[in-house]
C-alpha cells in the first residue's frame, strides 16, 4: 500500500481527498455533484457532514468509503489511496477499516442480534461461535446483550439501532461511517447513541463520520462541515449563524 | 458466510417452502413421468422378458415383435433346428381371440401356446396351479393382471370355464407374468391346443424359442440362423428392445410423456425463479449492506450458491421420496406390477433440478452482484 504524502495531505490524516469530483449522467448530459472537494478528516475527532438534500453529502460519504468511485481526484483513508487499490482489495480494505452504520440498519431479519453484529467476523472468516461471542461483548458494551438471542423484529428501533453500532465496531475499525444515525429516535435516545459511539469509535487512532440533519446532536460534534451544491461551504466547531 | 446465507433462507420460512415445493414438485413430476415412461414402454418388450429359457427368437422376416407377427409354415421349426448350434428348438404361438367368459361377458384375449413336451414359453413363477396343469384336458393358466381384469370379484380365478371360439377351456393355473402394454388378458395352453383355440389359417407358427448350445454366443447363433434359413432371428435382448422401439415409434406416447417432463421443468423454473427473484428482491439492501461492509462478490456468489444448493438438494430428497411412495402406494395396483425406478431417472431428474438451479440462481446472483453498495445510502 502506498502510504507517501502527497497533494498535501497529512500523514495523520484520517481521511484526506483532493480535487474529489463526481459527475452523474442525466439523458444528454451530466449533472455535477461534487466540485473539486479538498478535505482532512482528523483521527480522534467526530467529524458531522452537514447539508441540505442533493448537496451531494451522501456522495461524498460514499466516495470516502470507497463504495463509489470519484470521477475525478484522490482519496486517501489512513494513508491508503483506496482507489488505486483493485477491486478485491477494496473491498477487503472496507472489511478491514472501515464500519458502517446506515441509517435504515439493514440488519439482516433472520439472523438474531449476536448474528448481525457478528457478520463483518464471519465475513472475516471467523468461526460462527467465536464471532458471536465476540459480538455479544461488544453488544454488552452497548447494554444490549440481554437482547442478542432476538431477532431484528423482536427488538425496538433503539435496540436495532444499537445491534446496527455493535456491528460497526466490533472488528474495531479505523473509520467508521454513520448515515444519519439519530433519524428514527428521540432526542434522549439520539444523545446516548451518539455517547455511546463517542465512548466505544473515538480514539486517537480512529474516526467517526456523521451524516445528519439532526440539529438536536450539532453541540456533541467535534469538527461540522457544511455541504452546499458539492461544495464545501463551512467547516468549524459549530454550525454557522444562517443555518 | 454460508451459516448466513442459509440462515437468511431459513429465516423466511414463507418463501423457503415455496422453493422447496417448487423444487420437489418438479422433481416429483420428472421423475415420476419418467418412471411410468420407461416401464410402461418396457412393457413392449414383456412377450420376451416372460420366456426366460430363449436365447433366440426366430420369426418371418416381417416380424417385428410379439404382438406384431406373422405366421410361418411349421417347416420352419425343422428349418432351425437343423442349424449347426442350436441346443434345442420349439414352436410358439401368439394369436388373439375373444372369449367369454361363464358370466357371459366377451373379452378380447392373447393365446399364446408353448411347447407341448417342454412347456417352454411359460413364465417360470406360478402364483396358483403349477406348470404341469397344462397337461390336463381343456387347460389353460391366466396371468395374474388378465386375472385382475378378468375376474376383479373372485379371490381365484381356478376352475373358471371360458369358451374360446367355441372351444372350452378351464383355468387351472394362474402364472406371474410381466403385464403386456396394453395389460391384454393372456392365457396360456399348449401349442397343439392352442392350434384348437386359434381359427384356422394355413401358417399358424409365430416363432421359433431357441436355446443355444454350450460355447455358442446367442449372437452369433441368431446371425447363423438368419444365414442359413432366410428367417429373421433376434437375440433376446435384441427382441427386446425391438418391443420397446416399436411403442417408442408407432405411438404417442414419448411425445406426450416428454411434454409432462418438460412442463415439469417449466413449473419448476417458474415457481423457484419466481420465489427466489421475490427472496432476492426482499434482501437486496441485505446483500446491498454486505457488499458495503466489505464482502466480496465471490462470497456473495458462495451465499447465493449455498441458498440454491440447499433447496435443491432438500427438494430433489422430497421428490424422489415422492416419487417412491407413489410407486409404493400403487405396487399392489396390476396396472402398475413390477414399476421400478431406474437409476438413470433420478440422475435425469437431478440434471433437470441443476438446470432450474442454474437459472434461476444465476439470475439471482445477477440482482445481487448489479447491487450497488452505495445505494445503502440513499
Amino acid at each position: 500500500m502506498d502510504t507517501s504524502v502527497i497533494g498535501g495531505c497529512s500523514p495523520e490524516a484520517a481521511i484526506c481527498t483532493r480535487g474529489v469530483t463526481r459527475d452523474f449522467p442525466a439523458g444528454q448530459s451530466t449533472i455535477t455533484v461534487l466540485h473539486g472537494i479538498d478535505l482532512d478528516i482528523r483521527a480522534g475527532e467526530m467529524t458531522y457532514l452537514v447539508g441540505e438534500s442533493g448537496s451531494g453529502k451522501t456522495t461524498l460519504i460514499s466516495i470516502m468509503c470507497g463504495i463509489l468511485w470519484p470521477t475525478e481526484g484522490q482519496v486517501r483513508v489512513f494513508g491508503t489511496d483506496i482507489y488505486a487499490l483493485t477491486d478485491t482489495e477494496l473491498v477487503e480494505f472496507r472489511l478491514a477499516n472501515i464500519g458502517f452504520i446506515f441509517q435504515q440498519y439493514n440488519l439482516i431479519p433472520s439472523i438474531d442480534a449476536a448474528a448481525n453484529a457478528a457478520v463483518p467476523l464471519i465475513a472475516r472468516g471467523m468461526p460462527v461461535h467465536e464471532a458471536r461471542e465476540r459480538a455479544i461483548e461488544m453488544l454488552a458494551k452497548l447494554n444490549i446483550a440481554d437482547q442478542a438471542a432476538k431477532l431484528p423484529r423482536q427488538l425496538s428501533g433503539g435496540q436495532q439501532q444499537r445491534v446496527a453500532i455493535a456491528r460497526a465496531l466490533v472488528h474495531a475499525p479505523r473509520l467508521v461511517v454513520c448515515d444519519e444515525p439519530t433519524a428514527a429516535l428521540d432526542a434522549r435516545s439520539g444523545r446516548r447513541v451518539m455517547d455511546l459511539l463517542r465512548e466505544v469509535a473515538v480514539a486517537d487512532d480512529r474516526s467517526v463520520i456523521i451524516v445528519t440533519h439532526d440539529n438536536r446532536i450539532f453541540d456533541l460534534a467535534d469538527r461540522i462541515l457544511v455541504l452546499e451544491d458539492g461544495r464545501i461551504t463551512h467547516d468549524g466547531k459549530t454550525m454557522p449563524e444562517d443555518h | 458466510m454460508l451459516w448466513i446465507a442459509i440462515r437468511m433462507l431459513t429465516g423466511d420460512r414463507t418463501k423457503f417452502f415455496g422453493l422447496l415445493f417448487g423444487i420437489g414438485f418438479s422433481t416429483l413430476l420428472i421423475t415420476q413421468q419418467l418412471t411410468i415412461f420407461v416401464n410402461l414402454i418396457q412393457r413392449g418388450a414383456s412377450g420376451v422378458y416372460n420366456v426366460a429359457e430363449a436365447q433366440v427368437w426366430v420369426m418371418d422376416p416381417v416380424s417385428r415383435t410379439t404382438d406384431v407377427s406373422y405366421a410361418m409354415p411349421s417347416t420352419a421349426l425343422e428349418r432351425v433346428r437343423g442349424v449347426p448350434g442350436v441346443e434345442w428348438a420349439v414352436p410358439h404361438i401368439r394369436a388373439q381371440a375373444s372369449v367369454r367368459t361363464e358370466t357371459g361377458d366377451l373379452e378380447g384375449v392373447a393365446i399364446i401356446g408353448v411347447d407341448d413336451a417342454t412347456l417352454i414359453g411359460l413364465p417360470r413363477r406360478m402364483l396358483e396351479g403349477s406348470q404341469e396343469v397344462l397337461a390336463q384336458p381343456d387347460s389353460v393358466i391366466i396371468d395374474d393382471v388378465g386375472t385382475t381384469n378378468m375376474f376383479p370379484e373372485l379371490d381365484s380365478p381356478l376352475g373358471q370355464t371360458l369358451e374360446l371360439n367355441d372351444q372350452r377351456a378351464v383355468i387351472r393355473g394362474m402364472a406371474d407374468a410381466v403385464p403386456s402394454f396394453t395389460s391384454t388378458v393372456v392365457l396360456y395352453t399348449r401349442y397343439s391346443q392352442a392350434l384348437r383355440y386359434v381359427p384356422g389359417t394355413r401358417n399358424r407358427l409365430s416363432f421359433v424359442l431357441v436355446g443355444a448350445a454350450d460355447g455358442v454366443s446367442p449372437e452369433a447363433l441368431a446371425a447363423r440362423i438368419s444365414e442359413q434359413t432366410g428367417l429373421r432371428a433376434r437375440t433376446r435382448d435384441d427382441f427386446a428392445q425391438d418391443g420397446v422401439d416399436f411403442i417408442i415409434e408407432n405411438t404417442g406416447i414419448p411425445f406426450n410423456f416428454g411434454i409432462t417432463v418438460f412442463l415439469g421443468f417449466v413449473v419448476g423454473v417458474a415457481i423457484v425463479g419466481l420465489t427466489f427473484s421475490l427472496f432476492i428482491r426482499d434482501n437486496i439492501k441485505q446483500f446491498g449492506a454486505l457488499k458495503a461492509i466489505g464482502v466480496t462478490n465471490r462470497k456473495l456468489i458462495g451465499m447465493v450458491a449455498a441458498q440454491a444448493g440447499m433447496v435443491g438438494a432438500i427438494g430433489y430428497a422430497i421428490g424422489l421420496v415422492g416419487t417412491a411412495l407413489f410407486i409404493h402406494g400403487f405396487s399392489s395396483n396390476p396396472t402398475f406390477k413390477g414399476f421400478y425406478l431406474p437409476w438413470q431417472i433420478p440422475l435425469f431428474s437431478l440434471v433437470g433440478v441443476a438446470l432450474i438451479l442454474a437459472l434461476t440462481g444465476w439470475a439471482a446472483m445477477r440482482s445481487v452482484l448489479k447491487a450497488e453498495p452505495a445505494a445503502v445510502f440513499r
